[in-house]
């Protein structure tokens, strides 16, 4: 079907008639056109291949091998060490364990808080209102920021801006310890992944509303239906597409947060707020174990990879229903 | 959901005013407090300054060394970029024009690479870096952005080629134009859209980004704008009339590429996201 794109086409062979006579001359010339073509084929491919090979495939596959090493970056020896950094990380890590397990509550309170926020604005701002351009704008700005600076903006916020609210209003909400405390500080860095990352959703969630029919919303006003019932009966399943790629899009930044927990707790207190990203940073770069800071990458990496296979799954099936 | 601006709209209008408001508020602290004395800072933080002082801003500019380091930031992210758009439009056109096995077997490997997470391979990747002189460099740092970046430069182009017609460029063979001249004279041109949706992408990830050149930029002459404010916040921890001014330094460069490319920032996320 394709055949007018096949390489062997263009150029001089496409003006010759399509069964040539095998002579020895178009044999090769046939031959020296194969050689230009693989040619120009390294030409454009290579140099963007050879990158992604030297920083993306090498290590990718040497870590694999150092996570069942005792590797410590500094001495040249590498001694194989089997799944010991694997039984140790199961059996004796606490803070690997905690670690593992707070990422997935935050990344499930996330994924829910973000998601809701965020179809939530974009169901305001999709209303006939007179300040909807100005509104996505302002809901929009903290996604431009990256998560390093907005957790050094909270950190004054939740340091002095919550204690001087709590002081004139007197609610105790802003009276908490927030950064001090291991319960509120998780809050926090949620707090501030929500503000980060609703208006980003909001954005594709206001894609998918412009793209449902008015005729089907008024036709149903018509026959009487309520705004409720508009929403959850014709709204709601005609995005829910958009739901499914929002959701996967929150799982796996969820999942991987690294700066906001860098720039707002680091960790503390006392490293009860330490999720898994910063958890594997801190074992390989302070505590300069690299053997089990790769293993623990290479658990990392399959839980990341495991949600990315359901989703592309998942989408491929949704596709092919609809 | 009718054309008459109701009641009901305007309390929606209210509404959504205030939740506006609620997003700013952090802003407004940081802005505000960023142009008073240190100690108006601890005793009034949620009043106006009393008096506008640009002090800090001039500090916290000197001890930053802005110049330098949003230079740094500027010349990574621009350097970035257009090895990015050169070597991974050159790459997708080749990839989807060429019909073979090979061609598909390196774009699935670019694509199925996206998904393994930085922190996997960032260990590794020091070492490897570290023997091939691309550490303490801001060109090595750029070649790293191209192996990271390629795997979504290349999707994106490599969806948009797809729908491009071939018979344009059998025409301009037929007249005598090289492939490389074929491709840059004729496709590339077409590829516009999609060249400024992975520009933008790119560009806010490569200038926001902070951990990679944390860990390839040891050296404070090379520092950019995230690493430069990290380490001053390391420093002048508790001074907020610096911090805060510092932070507001480097909002300022991201706040103006945004008004100036707000319709192409929207467009990119949607068009990006969606894939």
């Amino acid at each position: 079907m394709n055949s007018q794109n096949n390489i062997e086409k263009v150029g001089e062979a496409s003006l010759s008639p399509r069964k040539q006579i095998k002579t020895k001359e178009s044999i090769s010339s046939s031959r020296k056109k194969k050689w230009k073509d693989a040619g120009l084929f390294s030409l454009f491919v290579g140099p963007v291949f050879l990158a992604f090979a030297v920083i993306v495939l090498i290590p990718f596959f040497t870590g694999i091998y150092y996570s069942f090493t005792d590797w410590n970056g500094v001495t040249g020896n590498v001694k194989w060490v089997g799944l010991e950094n694997f039984k140790y990380l199961f059996t004796e890590d606490k803070q690997f364990q905690a670690s593992f397990l707070l990422t997935i509550k935050y990344t499930v309170i996330t994924i829910i808080l973000t998601n809701v926020i965020g179809f939530g604005l974009a169901l305001l701002v999709t209303q006939k209102l007179k300040t909807s351009n100005i509104l996505r704008t302002v809901f929009f700005m903290p996604n431009l920021l990256g998560g390093l600076l907005l957790g050094f903006i909270w950190q004054f916020i939740f340091v002095k801006g919550f204690a001087s609210i709590g002081q004139v209003t007197g609610i105790p909400f802003f009276n908490l310890a927030w950064l001090g405390d291991e319960h509120t500080a998780f809050w926090g860095i949620i707090i501030v992944s929500i503000w980060q990352g609703a208006g980003y959703i909001m954005i594709i969630y206001i894609a998918a509303l412009q793209n449902v029919p008015q005729e089907l919303i008024e036709a149903a006003k018509i026959d009487g239906a309520n705004r409720w019932k508009i929403l959850r009966h014709i709204t709601m399943p005609l995005v829910a597409p958009a739901v499914t790629i929002c959701l996967f899009l929150t799982i796996s930044s969820s999942f991987k947060v690294f700066d906001v927990n860098l720039s707002l707790t680091n960790g503390g207190p006392f490293k009860s707020t330490e999720m898994l990203a910063l958890n594997i940073y801190t074992e390989a770069f302070v505590n300069n174990r690299y053997g089990l800071g790769e293993a623990k990458a290479l658990i990392f990496f399959i839980v990341v990879a495991a949600i990315s296979i359901i989703q592309v799954t998942y989408n491929k099936k949704k596709e092919v229903e609809s | 959901m009718g054309n008459k601006y109701t009641g009901k709209i305007f309390g929606v209008e209210i509404l959504s005013i205030i939740l506006g408001l609620i997003f700013l508020v952090p802003f407004y602290y940081v802005i505000s407090n960023s142009l008073k004395p240190f100690s108006e800072i601890l005793t009034s933080t949620s009043a106006l300054p009393k008096v506008l002082q640009f002090e800090n801003y001039v500090n916290a500019f000197e001890k930053l060394d802005f110049l330098k380091v949003f230079s740094n930031s500027l010349i990574i992210t621009v350097a970035s970029n257009i090895v990015l758009v050169v070597f991974c439009s050159m790459a997708a056109y080749m990839l989807v024009r060429t019909k073979k096995k090979i061609s598909n077997i390196i774009f699935m490997t670019f694509v199925a690479a996206m998904i393994i997470p930085f922190q996997s391979i960032m260990i590794p990747l020091i070492k490897t870096a570290g023997s091939l002189h691309l550490l303490n460099s801001i060109w090595g740092l750029v070649i790293m952005y191209l192996g990271f970046g390629s795997g979504m430069t290349i999707f994106l182009y490599h969806g948009f080629i797809k729908g491009i017609p071939v018979e344009l460029e059998e025409a301009a063979i037929i007249d005598g134009c090289s492939r490389f001249g074929v491709f840059w004279r004729i496709v590339f041109p077409l590829l516009k859209p999609i060249t400024v949706t992975t520009v933008i992408l790119n560009s806010l990830w490569i200038w926001n980004d902070f951990l990679l050149p944390s860990l390839v930029l040891q050296n404070p002459e090379l520092r950019t704008i995230p690493l430069a404010t990290f380490f001053f916040f390391g420093q002048y921890t508790k001074q907020w009339d610096l911090a805060l001014a510092a932070l507001m330094i480097g909002i300022v460069p991201l706040l103006i590429f945004f008004f100036a490319m707000q319709k192409h920032i929207i467009k990119g996320i949607t068009s990006g996201s969606i894939k």
